[in-house]
């Protein structure tokens, strides 16, 4: 049944593509495919590749299936540059988009039922498949905004996204400098390093550890990034008052965190301390520390994303004229969405590889904890 | 020395009440992080309260400049009681559609945190579900939701917007979906847990019944993921609050506590502006208090024992 069904789709974009000969390109006159013997060259391979792909089992379908998607995208966007069918695309433009996106969608469900032996292998369809989602989505994006002459004041296209990212990487450091190395970071270093040291005070005097951590789970959940219009009128509009807001936002998780992984520790290993004679230095060294390392990565990975937040929501209430917050707010009220999206893309790049160092730092200090034995 | 003198030596334990013993910590902990509120706004306003008495030439006192201090019209940092002060001043002194009464506030920003609330849970769920059902959607879409909340989302808020508006969407649904893009990621990660937590014997055992996928769904899957649904809705509900307020900064927005907000501090209301912060997070408390309610009520309703 499904295999019915998955033939009758490739041969359906198989013939999608080849529906572009017959079909207008675009709502006014412009020149056929057959007047362009590159674009014909790629789309009839392409068609061809879906063809052969509907009559071969799914595993080994997975290369004829990509090759024609590369194809017939690259021969889609190579269309685009021609002025008559961007922004006035027919149906001869649409078939072939419509036929890569099935065709695509197959090849990346035929790739997630492999299952390979090999643990490299593995490891690289886990990544290949979330990676190839992700070009497929931009291409459709790129299609729909040019193809339907999409204006740019409500959103542009990835690839003008892309020229004006690189255009201003002068002006994007700058940014990325006043908010995250100065704002995020000092306040997440100071942030962490004070929740951490609080805890440590609390779990060594019962009586205050069991009175901090109500007031810190209770303290959590308030909407805390509030405190921002104080944290600005205190400390001034340059950094000190963003980085202010991320020690206040990053310190309860800390605390709560810590506190939580310090009692972690079993008792029978507390014992064990005891029986060695050990003094409270070295059992908080070698003891409660690693027993809460997990835990104080959970948090720091927490803070990670609530640090970006904080310092962006500072912004709001007041700059120097810098910083990823405060150009979008600019950009955004001038209609420059292109410049708008190459700071969100710049936020997002700067997020991910912030949370992905935290996440290696963890790999690489509690290689131990049962949740990376495979 | 025998045994028993050993233990006679030493002093019988204390035997606090357990509801005391619990909450005594807490407290302390309390009265001394207001006492140090207290100092510090002493300390803090002491600059501000002496040059204003200087400016006027008129003799004072310590215990004027102390007076002064603790009841400073705008202070660096109002104390608790002015606070509480303001707050019951907006919220009882005016009739709640007045724009000046803390209530009208509260309800633009509890009406945009429910409305997004509800579309995030629901979204939440459908995603789950349909990652839980399908394999390849759970390796393809699963990393770019986890991606999605590295990324600093409040930053797209005043796009987000900004688009909406310009296509004639304004007003509460703009703020109500980046409230919902912010909190269905909790609900996703918390369904797709529960409804793979059942063990293989138990389905296995539906199996052996034939079961459809659906029932398998409903009678399996959906009651083992109620649980971890609740817990994940709580986190949510504050994230959906934050992102309403937040959502209200960048627009300029007339009403709402994020335009309270950014109107105390344009002017240097401060009191204002912490009085809203106490509004927000008594919402806030209120909240996560409904969903605990409802979260009591479900399993009683599944049959969970009190």
């Amino acid at each position: 049944m499904i295999a019915v069904l998955r033939r009758a789709v490739l041969l359906a974009a198989a013939l999608g593509m080849t529906a572009a000969l017959a079909l207008p390109l675009a709502g006014q006159p412009v020149s056929g495919l057959s007047a362009r013997p590159l674009l014909l060259l790629m789309f009839l391979p392409a068609a061809a590749l879906y063809a052969s792909a509907a009559f071969v089992a799914p595993a080994r379908s997975i290369v004829p299936t990509f090759a024609g998607v590369v194809l017939g995208c690259t021969a889609t966007l190579i269309l685009l540059r021609d002025g008559g069918v961007a922004g006035n695309a027919a149906w001869g433009f649409w078939s072939p988009v419509l036929a890569n996106w099935a065709a695509a969608c197959l090849g990346v469900a035929a790739l997630g039922t492999l299952k390979p032996k090999d643990k490299t292998a593995a490891h690289a369809v886990d990544w290949a498949i979330p990676l190839l989602f992700g070009a497929f989505v931009l291409y459709l994006w790129e299609v729909a905004v040019r193809g339907f002459g999409v204006p740019a004041v409500l959103l542009p296209a990835p690839s003008v996204i892309a020229v004006r990212f690189f255009a201003s990487l002068v002006m994007l450091w700058q940014d990325f400098f006043q908010t995250f190395i100065l704002g995020v970071l000092s306040g997440y270093v100071i942030g962490c390093g004070a929740g951490f040291l609080v805890a440590v005070i609390a779990h060594r005097y019962t009586f205050l550890g069991r009175g901090l951590l109500p007031i810190g789970n209770f303290v959590s959940a308030l909407p805390i990034v509030g405190i921002a219009p104080i944290m600005v009128m205190w400390f001034g509009f340059d950094w000190p008052s963003k980085a202010a807001v991320v020690v206040v936002i990053t310190f309860f998780p800390m605390l709560v965190n810590t506190l939580a992984g310090l009692d972690a520790a079993g008792q029978i290993e507390r014992d064990l301390m005891r029986s060695y004679g050990a003094g409270q230095g070295q059992t908080l060294r070698k003891l409660y520390l690693p027993a809460a390392m997990p835990f104080i990565f959970n948090a720091l990975k927490i803070n990670s994303t609530l640090a970006f937040i904080g310092a962006i929501v500072a912004e709001f209430f007041g700059t120097p004229t810098q910083g990823i917050g405060f150009r979008i707010s600019i950009e955004a009220g001038r209609m420059a969405l292109d410049v708008v999206w190459a700071e969100i893309a710049l936020a997002a790049i700067a997020g991910m590889a912030f949370y992905g160092i935290v996440a290696l730092a963890e790999r690489a200090t509690t290689f131990w904890h049962p949740s990376y034995r495979m | 020395m025998t045994s028993s003198a050993y233990y006679a030596a030493r002093p019988a334990p204390v035997r606090w009440h357990p509801a005391l013993a619990r909450s005594a910590p807490v407290l302390v902990i309390v009265l001394a992080l207001v006492a140090i509120w207290y100092v510090a706004a002493v300390l803090m306003n002491l600059q501000l309260v002496r040059s204003a008495f200087e400016r006027e030439e008129t003799p004072y006192t310590v215990a004027d400049l102390l007076a002064g201090t603790l009841n400073a019209e705008r202070p660096l940092l109002p104390a608790p009681h002015q606070i509480v002060k303001t707050f019951a001043e907006d919220v009882f002194d005016w009739p709640v559609t007045s724009p000046r009464s803390l209530v009208y506030h509260s309800w633009v920003t509890l009406s945009a945190t429910l409305l997004g609330f509800f579309l995030g849970a629901a979204f939440g769920i459908l995603l789950a579900v349909l990652i839980v059902h399908a394999r390849t959607l759970e390796k393809s879409l699963l990393p770019w939701i986890i991606c999605s909340q590295m990324v600093p989302i409040l930053a797209v808020a005043p796009i987000v917007i900004v688009v909406l508006g310009s296509i004639g969407l304004r007003g509460l649904l703009p703020k109500a979906i980046i409230s919902a893009y912010l909190c269905f990621f909790p609900v996703t990660i918390g369904v797709v847990k529960g409804l793979t937590s059942p063990d293989p014997i138990q389905r296995d055992l539906m199996r052996t019944w034939s079961a459809t996928p659906a029932q398998i769904f409903w009678k399996l899957r959906w009651p083992s993921a109620v649980p971890f649904l609740f817990a994940s809705l709580k986190v949510s509900i504050t994230i959906s609050l934050i992102g309403a307020i937040v959502a209200e900064l960048p627009t300029g927005a007339q009403a709402g506590i994020g335009a309270r907000l950014l109107a105390g501090s344009y002017y240097g209301q401060t009191v204002q502006i912490w009085a809203a912060l106490l509004a927000a997070s008594l919402l806030s408390v209120g909240l996560i208090g409904l969903v605990s309610f409802f979260e009591r009520w479900v399993a009683q309703l599944m049959g969970a024992r009190a």
